[in-house]
């Protein structure tokens, strides 16, 4: 396996082999570590000493189903804490057959403006050629990434930032090239875009001829846990082809969080929004058969997914608008900001792909300007000129670009929905507990995926817990975020965990997998120590940044101010909040 | 008594317009159930998964009252 440094500073590449100590590690635990054990924790985000790190799981690139996934890691510039932002993407494969187990992208060149790409290819080994990429920047990525493929053919996969990342927006995200090589699958969450910028870093572009392939040391122990892998995913009715995700997408949760009075409407002042019906995945779904003349099921994002729940959008004429609209893009630009026009959504959401955005950090400080008067709740064109002014960097743009909580101070609002910086996504705290506690807690900030307690607590997936009690919640967050942190390094896409948490032989697939890849003879027991070890890495990695346990809180308001439907404070003790990384 | 009911996703079909989350109202004798209700509508049982009664999830023994919201949806996930 190989370490590939790329050194912005003087445009230099070094290729070496991988640290044994490193051995098991992948994805996110392999991102963690590298910042956790190089970046220093008090620099600045967008300085020379911090380092943008890339990685691949476990079971990266190779058979095993829906598993090609890549993990981003840096110090944030939105949160000042350790970041892993991860998207699936066939450049996730790519880089995993070149056997590549971290590539580094490191130091800063000392003149201003210009930018570079780096062109990775394998002859023997990873090597690394640089071109000069100024004249793709200031632009829009679906102008950008055509050029790309014109220039080194259609083998490719592309990694890349936009105009967010130029700008150095602690909303801006890493996009990664879909299977339709549409610049739209995004490492989105906490700036990691900027710091790509910040080095003079436009692209990233990976050719994978001539490439290895992933090494397997036991093939048959391998296969054996694929084929529970398969088999767990095809019966699950949440995962199986023509289930829930395949055939409505992640925006499918719009109508259940409305019902359960969970869905955070018009910043955060309510958990029902009459719209939702309107602006579900359902509607996506009818409105495309209707536009198009026949049904029309969801793709895959990325190489070997089998669940393939991404959608696409269409216009009046048929033409395409938008992919994908996750539930998290769906709510953030719709439901928070008070819009129930799906073209409208549709807009917004082709835009933040365009310019490289975030999209729930986007929609979220939406929500925040509308609180603070500048344009009203519910006016989708104003949001989409705004929304013009961040990609093209205006001095309004610019305030919005800078993230939620920026936003939030420069317009004197005092609801404003963050954990350490970071927006809120989708689910309403004070209606459902236990997610409100992983956003208190995550290493990350406010961040849904990092211990995803829905699935029992609204969604009925191992088990049903009731989403108002507090009883239990702060251990069930605290194995959630556990596992999670494996999940995030076995290469595998989190919408697995849907069918694995209640198909025990697939849960034993994925380690099977893991384990015939490795050569390890880990239990269950052992990947949640492997998970709890990365999030104890981000733990102390974000307490010598300077972010205090006391940083593991929600805001006042949401403690403060009862939220209809169920009129709910978050009533989660701080003690309970300590416990979850008190007691890990 | 009268029930408001939505019904979402594959279970639309079973709705008066067929739409996903439109409310329509149905009438069920004094003491009926949420499971009742469900048999009234003619669901198909190994179909319905989530059940909601004023945007609390509720079993399939709970009583229901005149003027109570039920939410019924299949299995669904997403993120
Ligand atoms: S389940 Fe969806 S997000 Fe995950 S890898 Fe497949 S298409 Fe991508």
């Amino acid at each position: 396996m190989w370490f590939v440094r790329i050194d912005m500073t003087n445009r230099s590449a070094a290729v070496s082999e991988a640290p044994a100590k490193y051995k098991y590690l992948a994805g996110r635990a392999m991102t963690s570590t590298l910042v956790a054990d190089e970046v220093p924790p008090l620099c600045h985000p967008l300085g020379p000493s911090n380092k943008l790190v890339f990685a691949g799981g476990i079971t990266t690139g190779t058979p095993a189903p829906t598993s090609a996934r890549i993990s981003v890691g840096a110090k944030s510039p939105l949160t000042g804490g350790i970041k892993e932002a991860n998207a699936g993407s066939s450049w996730a494969a790519d880089l995993a057959v070149m056997q590549i187990q971290a590539l580094v992208v490191e130091g800063q060149p000392a003149e201003k403006g210009k930018y570079w790409g780096a062109y990775i290819t394998y002859d023997g080994k990873p090597k690394v050629e640089f071109f000069d990429a100024t004249e793709y920047t200031g632009k829009v990525l679906p102008e950008v990434f055509p050029k790309i493929y014109e220039k080194f053919g259609d083998k490719i996969s592309i990694c890349s930032i936009g105009t967010a990342g130029e700008f150095g927006y602690g909303n801006s995200g890493v996009v990664f090239n879909d299977l339709a090589k549409r610049p739209t699958r995004y490492s989105g969450r906490g700036g990691l875009g900027a710091v790509m910028g910040s080095k003079g870093l436009k692209f990233l572009v990976l050719n994978r001829e001539n490439a290895p392939g992933v090494h397997i040391e036991d093939k048959a122990l391998f296969d054996e846990g694929r084929k529970k892998m398969i088999d767990a995913l095809r019966t699950h009715a949440i995962t199986k082809p023509k289930g829930a995700l395949n055939s409505y997408g992640t925006a499918v949760l719009i109508n259940i969080m409305n019902e359960a009075g969970g869905l955070p409407t018009r910043n955060f002042s309510s958990g029902r929004f009459e719209g939702a019906p309107k602006i579900a995945g359902e509607a996506i779904f009818e409105t495309n058969k209707e536009r198009l003349g026949k049904e029309l099921y969801n793709h895959a994002c990325s190489p070997g997914c089998i669940i393939q729940c991404s959608n696409t959008y269409h216009k009046v004429d048929g033409s395409e608008h938008t992919s994908c609209i996750e539930y998290e893009s769906d709510w953030s630009l719709g439901a928070n900001c008070g819009i129930d026009n799906l073209d409208h959504v549709a807009e917004l959401n082709a835009l933040c792909n365009a310019y490289g955005l975030d999209t729930i950090e986007t929609g979220v400080t939406i929500g925040v300007a509308m609180e603070a008067g500048v344009i009203p709740f519910g006016d989708g064109e104003a949001a989409i000129k705004l929304v013009h002014e961040i990609g093209k960097g205006t001095p309004q743009g610019r305030i919005l670009g800078a993230g939620t909580e920026t936003a939030g101070k420069v317009y004197g609002v005092k609801r404003v929905p963050t954990v350490k910086g970071q927006a809120m996504p989708a689910y309403e705290p004070r209606a459902v507990k236990g997610i409100g506690i992983t956003y208190a807690t995550s290493t990350m900030g406010a961040d849904h995926t990092a211990g995803y307690t829905i699935a029992p607590e609204i969604l009925g997936v191992m088990g049903k817990q009731d989403p108002l009690s507090n009883e239990g919640k702060a251990a069930l967050s605290r194995a959630f975020q556990a596992t999670t942190a494996f999940i995030d390094s076995c290469g595998h896409c989190l919408f697995i965990a849907f069918a694995i948490l209640d198909i025990a032989s697939g849960y034993q697939g994925m380690i099977d997998e893991c384990n015939g890849v490795l050569g390890t003879k880990w239990t269950a027991d052992d990947i949640l120590k492997y998970g709890a070890e990365v999030l104890k890495k981000e733990r102390a990695f974000n307490e010598a940044a300077g972010i205090p346990k006391e940083a593991d809180r929600m805001p006042e308001f949401m403690l403060k101010e009862p939220l209809p439907p169920h009129n709910q404070v978050f009533d989660i003790p701080e003690s309970a909040l300590d416990s979850v990384y008190g007691e890990l | 008594m009268k029930i408001d009911v939505r019904l979402y996703a594959t279970l639309a079909r079973f709705a008066p317009s067929g739409s996903s989350g439109r409310t329509f109202e149905v009438e069920l004798s004094e003491g009926s159930t949420l499971g009742d209700l469900i048999h009234f509508l003619q669901l198909p049982i190994d179909e319905v998964k989530l059940h909601f009664v004023n945007a609390v999830h509720q079993e399939l023994d709970f009583p229901l009252q005149n003027g109570d919201e039920v939410g019924i949806f299949p299995p669904i996930g997403g993120g």
